[in-house]
């Protein structure tokens, strides 16, 4: 499928917004790309819109399975010492990160 | 390398030997290992081979053999694990640069199993990067190459698993079938590839890419070692919460059972895009198991030629959410950055390759305030009708018969920079993951260049006895020279 030159479906705007709820950032090529991208899915995904789906049930699952629980007793976890090792940056058995509070976000 | 599977080794007849001590297990891992060396340069399929462990593992079954203890149905057995799989100390990296320099704390269920049965894990195997792709030219390591001709694709996204059977690296593979991932390599490498029912295999460890679709598979030389490993690995799982709380039968034993009187559906609705030679191993196989004693029926699945929507719209949204955690706090790598917000951000640009980018750009999209009944809520209800029409479908049909990929193995950067063609790859996968019922491809000879061609069989959910009575008539049939 070609891809349009000029996007119907969605904007560079929206495509931007998107990308910061996933925080993931994108340079202004990638905008670009995606965009005509995301566009080209996005007409080809419009053959269900013809269906009438007004009484069919979402199906989130395959095999449903309700309240799966365990035996509520105590089990060994994860050895912390182990996990910190391969993390990209821990201090006094915690993860480390760069600040958080205090900035505009 | 002949495409024909059935001239390699199976696992059942290695660890028969090994078991019986006529031959060890690590003569069984040095053979493998000097294969290994000798054709890996040119086909790429490990992110890490393993082979010191490997020798060690082999020394200690053998050691078990000789003093009268039994490792286990799969003693010697050497396997390949598609690089999702968790392994404890042994690097995990879903082929993405995000989880470089991580090491899992734990150790996978089904790698739990398979050591316990006697299994050697001998590497670690290339992907499509978080298992999304059709051809395995996503990895941030470069692209696994088919070992019938490294020209050309061995398919994904398991396609370093599969091309480690289709090379003789290892006896079995191990991969994980989101939308095709284990089924399409199959085909494309000339080996047998399964994905069970959703939850017959427990998925603890495994790094989630879509949680309502993904199951672990096997990729083998023949039905009966598909059986096997199936019998090894299957079952209820506490730590998975979404494996089904019950017993499987023995699948080696459910294949004793020929096809006569069995129900085979031909769907007569199917997507068009098969190519000439596919189509016509198909037609093929139908005639080999009418002649085997089975009934062709016609069926219709009208919703199947949706199921490429559906699922580019549901994988790519569980995707979203799922890959969120990679945010350069817990684990792999980071891009430092002034605040967290920020760090987030530059952390995962870098990290993830385009296609992963892309997925979690339309996840986000369609799960996005404003889009999500438009789109993923839509996407859900045509899930529905799917499952539906198969349930129907299975009424009048025991088993289903498809293409299992509309094409032999195709050279690489054949799907341009179109995603949507590489999504094309999967039609005939996809539908089935939706459902979650299971499905398996058989090689079944050769198509267009003398490369393998397969044919998926479908049955309904927990019907693996029937659909692997199926499979094994399929290579028996062709084996025995009927076709």
């Amino acid at each position: 499928m070609p891809e349009p030159d000029v996007p119907v479906r969605i904007t560079p705007a929206a495509v931007a917004k998107v990308a910061r709820l996933a925080r993931l950032d994108v340079t202004a090529d990638e905008l670009q790309r995606m965009t005509a991208q995301l566009d080209g899915m996005l007409e080809h995904f419009a053959d269900i819109d013809a269906l009438d789906l007004s009484d069919v049930e979402p199906m989130t699952q395959p095999f449903p399975l309700a309240n799966v629980f365990r035996a509520d007793v105590v089990q060994p976890c994860l050895d912390r010492d182990e996990v910190l090792a391969v993390a990209p940056a821990a201090e006094d058995g915690r993860f480390r990160v760069p600040p958080i509070i205090g900035l505009e976000l | 390398m002949s495409p024909d599977s059935s001239s390699r080794p199976t696992a059942r007849a290695v660890a028969a030997e090994v078991r019986d001590g006529s031959r060890k297990a690590l003569d069984v891992v040095e053979q493998h290992l000097a294969v290994i060396a000798a054709r890996e340069p040119e086909i790429h399929a490990f992110n890490v081979v393993l082979a010191d462990e490997a020798r060690a593992a082999a020394v200690k079954i053998d050691e078990m053999v000789s003093a009268g203890e039994d490792p286990g149905p799969l003693t010697g057995v050497t396997v390949a694990l598609k690089d999702n799989m968790c392994t404890r100390g042994v690097p995990t990296t879903c082929s993405s640069k995000i989880l470089a320099g991580w090491l899992p704390p734990y150790d996978a269920t089904v790698v739990h199993k398979l050591r316990d049965a006697g299994a050697i894990v001998v590497g670690k195997t290339n992907l499509d990067e978080f298992a999304m792709g059709s051809s395995t030219e996503n990895s941030a390591f470069g692209p696994t190459h088919n070992p019938h001709d490294v020209t050309r694709v061995p398919g994904g996204s398991s396609g370093g698993s599969a091309a480690s059977v289709a090379a003789g690296f290892t006896q079995v593979g191990f991969g994980s079938d989101t939308g095709g991932s284990i089924r399409q390599p199959a085909a494309l490498c000339g080996v047998v590839g399964v994905k069970p029912t959703y939850g017959y295999v427990s998925r603890y460890g495994l790094i989630a890419f879509a949680s309502s679709l993904d199951q672990i598979g096997p990729f083998t030389n023949s039905v009966e070692d598909a059986a096997l490993m199936l019998d090894v690995i299957g079952g209820h799982d506490p730590l998975d919460s979404t494996s089904i709380p019950q017993q499987h039968p023995s699948l080696r034993e459910a294949i004793q059972q020929d096809v006569t009187g069995l129900r085979i559906g031909r769907i007569t609705d199917l997507p068009a895009g098969a190519d000439a030679d596919v189509v016509e191993r198909l037609e093929v196989a139908f005639d080999t198991l009418r002649a085997a004693g089975a009934t062709i029926v016609d069926v219709q699945v009208p919703a199947f030629t949706f199921g490429l929507t559906a699922y580019y719209l549901i994988a790519p949204a569980e995707a979203s959410s799922n890959l969120a955690r990679y945010d350069g706090v817990r684990y792999g790598m980071r891009v430092e950055a002034a605040d967290t917000n920020a760090m987030y951000g530059v952390t995962r640009a870098a990290g993830f390759g385009e296609e992963v980018k892309r997925r979690i750009m339309l996840g986000t999209y369609a799960l996005s305030a404003g889009y999500y009944d438009a789109y993923y809520g839509k996407a859900l209800k045509v899930r529905r009708l799917i499952s539906d029409d198969f349930e129907r479908a299975y009424q009048h049909a025991d088993a289903l018969l498809t293409p299992t990929s509309p094409s032999v193995a195709f050279q690489f950067g054949a799907k341009g920079d179109n995603p949507l063609a590489m999504y094309l790859c999967d039609t005939y996968t996809i539908p089935s993951n939706l459902s979650g019922q299971p499905g398996m491809n058989v090689p079944f000879g050769t198509g267009a260049h003398g490369l393998p061609v397969g044919v998926q069989v479908l049955a309904g959910t927990l019907q693996e006895p029937t659909m692997f009575r199926v499979a094994a008539a399929l290579e028996r049939e062709l084996s025995g020279g009927l076709q």
